[in-house]
């Protein structure tokens, strides 16, 4: 599936410094029995965000007013653990995200991410902490992050570090490409790797 | 060089090498279920291409079945109509399926390895992360998303960097009581839920030698659950044995060839891991756990570690202990248990039930227990009649249930209530995973049983001891 282009994204963020953040907690399994893709956004963290009654918990970043209309989220330590659910990554999506940051990603969850169009950006964990302490003193506080130069600055302090993307993911983002585009055109090829399979 | 057992496998899989990005890689072997299927099936119809190879994809319903009357139509609409699309779209593209009912249907990973489509040698993958259980057999197999889904239906490819390598060791003989499962909680919680993250592991030693196939498959599955995105144990003679003669292994000259190969896929003397870690089976006991990872778990007679002694950060720590409404401290056994859950990918087959009946034979599940048993897949079924264990589990009030995912991940109707504490057999014990609000402790069928029996956590030494 196609995805807007990602270039340069000024944002502020949604803060959420809570480690080992797994796939379950971003969309519950109860969510999953969709056979279309659409709706994941409104179940994105849905049993952080409301109580058993369905009332939205009002101190929760994501429902609270002064962090409204974020692009990025700032996440802890070993974000997106767990499930393989791609409806994780598509909940981000869906919400409004483009950019997740974090000091550590789960493979999978990260996979994802830039299948579909959202960036997921690593930093240091000392960096991470200084976006924290920013987005606390001022939930105002913009992120720039720059996919062509690979850095994410603190744009009131001019702050910045340089983030790592291989190459063709990056092409295929700053193009809105996806994999199956590169893998339609290589069929040939794969078909006379798959004549040389055993099984 | 010499070479890896992963490096062997990964490397002849490999169709294009893309400068600064990942490797084409090969698919021998893809698993669909309900549930990450559809869209990418959406996707294809989307861009006006088809599957290109469709006998190397097995479609199954695990995921969100019913495991009580599954002779009924489905009654939540939802998961009906997600069975609907999976039986449709493999229908449409000429895949095998193996629906609700169908003598071969259970839980995907179960299946798999039963009719000898998993293979060493082989890369496997499906919309799931436990897909790891595979590499018990010396194949190379991964959980992946929707997008490569669609990848490997229409072109048998996907784009994955190459892992780096971890060896983990464990060497001498396992203690009394201790299972694969125990042996897998130990080492996530020495490398903690994150510790593997971006690495393929290879298990070795004495302990994976003497382990049953079904041991390594609770092992390798449960990779994941500490980051790795797999884990494999090099083939060996019980692992030819166990493939030998089913339903898809290559038979007679194939066989032959196919044995040529496999006795190929080890790890060469000096080969080089990116990490290597190596542990004591005499420092392993049953585990437990008693957070809301699969990395906080210790032994079962131990006590909760205090904040200050972990790794990590304090407050989410105690947001986890909180949830689980225990303390800093607190002793595991003796903690009254409501809900007592055997199945799953990790712990639904033969050899889960059979420990579970070791324990609970003669003796009475605990009034105040739930407990919901549900074999991997009707196959294991079919072993537990023929051996008795359903007589032995009727004996000592036990209902068995029919095979699927169940209360691993509560897409069914089989939801622990909010607040209830489940022991279970399963791989993970994330908030909610087993129904909203639901408390989950991940352990052994023997931790299960014995706590079934007592209605409390507890040792299954102490009772096989009397035994």
């Amino acid at each position: 599936m196609a995805y807007d282009k990602f270039e340069v994204l000024t944002s502020t963020a949604y803060p959420l410094p809570i480690e080992n953040v797994d796939t379950d907690q971003i969309i519950p399994a109860r969510f999953l029995k969709a056979t279309e893709r659409k709706g994941f956004g409104d179940n994105f963290f849905r049993d952080w965000r409301y109580d058993s009654e369905g009332n939205p918990i009002p101190d929760f970043p994501l429902n609270d007013a002064k962090y409204a209309g974020s692009k990025i989220l700032v996440g802890g330590k070993n974000f997106g653990s767990g499930s393989s659910r791609e409806h994780a990554a598509w909940s981000v999506y869906d919400f409004g995200l483009r950019c997740v940051i974090s000091s550590f990603f789960a493979d999978i969850f990260r996979n994802n991410c830039l299948n579909i169009g959202v960036l997921p950006v690593q930093v240091s964990a000392a960096f991470a902490q200084k976006l924290f302490d920013a987005i606390e003193a001022d939930p105002k506080t913009e992120i720039k992050v720059d996919l062509p130069n690979q850095t994410v600055t603190l744009v009131s302090t001019g702050e910045s570090e340089p983030f790592d993307i291989n190459g063709y993911k990056k092409g295929n983002m700053l193009n809105g490409f996806d994999d199956i585009d590169y893998l339609q055109n290589m069929k040939e090829e794969i078909a006379a790797f798959g004549e040389t399979r055993p099984f | 060089m010499s070479k890896t057992l992963f490096d062997k496998v990964w490397d002849s899989h490999v169709v294009r090498k893309i400068e600064d990005g990942p490797d084409v890689f090969f698919i021998d072997r893809h698993f669909i279920h309900e549930v990450t299927s559809p869209v990418a099936f959406v996707g294809l119809k989307s861009r006006g291409i088809g599957v290109m190879y469709p006998e190397k994809t097995f479609a199954t319903a695990d995921h969100n079945t019913p495991t009580w009357n599954q002779h009924l139509p489905v009654a939540d609409p939802l998961s009906a109509n997600q069975l609907e699309a999976l039986a449709n779209n493999a229908a449409e593209h000429g895949i095998s399926h193996w629906g609700l009912g169908h003598r071969n249907n259970g839980i995907v990973h179960i299946v798999g390895p039963e009719n000898g489509i998993t293979l060493p040698g082989s890369t496997i993958v499906c919309g799931d992360s436990h897909t790891s259980t595979h590499g018990a057999f010396g194949a190379i197999a991964f959980g992946i998303g929707t997008s490569e889904v669609e990848m490997v239906l229409s072109t048998q490819c996907i784009m994955q960097p190459k892992p780096k390598k971890m060896r983990i060791n464990v060497n001498g003989k396992l203690g009394f009581g201790v299972t694969p499962k125990d042996v897998a909680l130990y080492i996530i919680s020495k490398q903690t839920t994150s510790g593997a993250t971006g690495y393929f592991v290879e298990y070795a030693g004495d302990v994976f030698e003497d382990m049953t196939m079904e041991g390594r498959m609770t092992v390798c599955n449960l990779s994941i659950e500490m980051g790795a995105r797999g884990g494999m144990i090099a083939p060996d003679e019980k692992t030819f044995e166990y493939i030998k003669g089913r339903k898809h292994t290559p038979k007679d000259a194939d066989w032959d060839k196919a044995m040529e190969y496999w006795q190929t896929l080890y790890t060469e003397e000096g080969a080089t891991f990116d990490a290597e870690f190596t542990y004591d089976a005499a420092d392993i006991e049953p585990m437990i756990t008693y957070g809301t990872n699969p990395g906080m778990g210790i032994g079962v007679t131990k006590s909760i570690p205090l904040a200050e002694d972990v790794e990590g950060g304090v407050a989410t720590y105690k947001k986890s202990l909180g949830y689980m409404k225990f303390n800093e401290g607190d002793d595991m056994i003796g903690k009254p248990v409501d809900y007592v859950f055997l199945g799953s990918c990790t712990n639904g087959r033969i050899e889960d039930f059979r420990a579970f009946c070791s324990i609970i034979e003669g003796r009475q599940k605990a009034p105040n227990i739930t407990a919901w048993l549900v074999p991997g897949s009707h196959k294991v079924v079919d072993q537990i009649k023929e051996e008795g264990l359903d007589k032995i589990l009727e004996a000592a009030g036990f209902v068995l249930r029919e095979p699927g995912c169940s209360a691993c991940l509560a897409m069914n109707d089989d939801k622990v209530p909010a607040g209830k504490l489940a022991v279970s057999t399963s791989n993970r014990n994330f908030e909610g995973r087993q129904g909203p609000g639901s408390r989950t402790l991940l352990a052994s069928p023997l931790v299960a049983a014995a706590t079934a029996v007592e209605g409390v956590v507890t040792d299954p030494r102490t009772i096989l001891e009397t035994v």
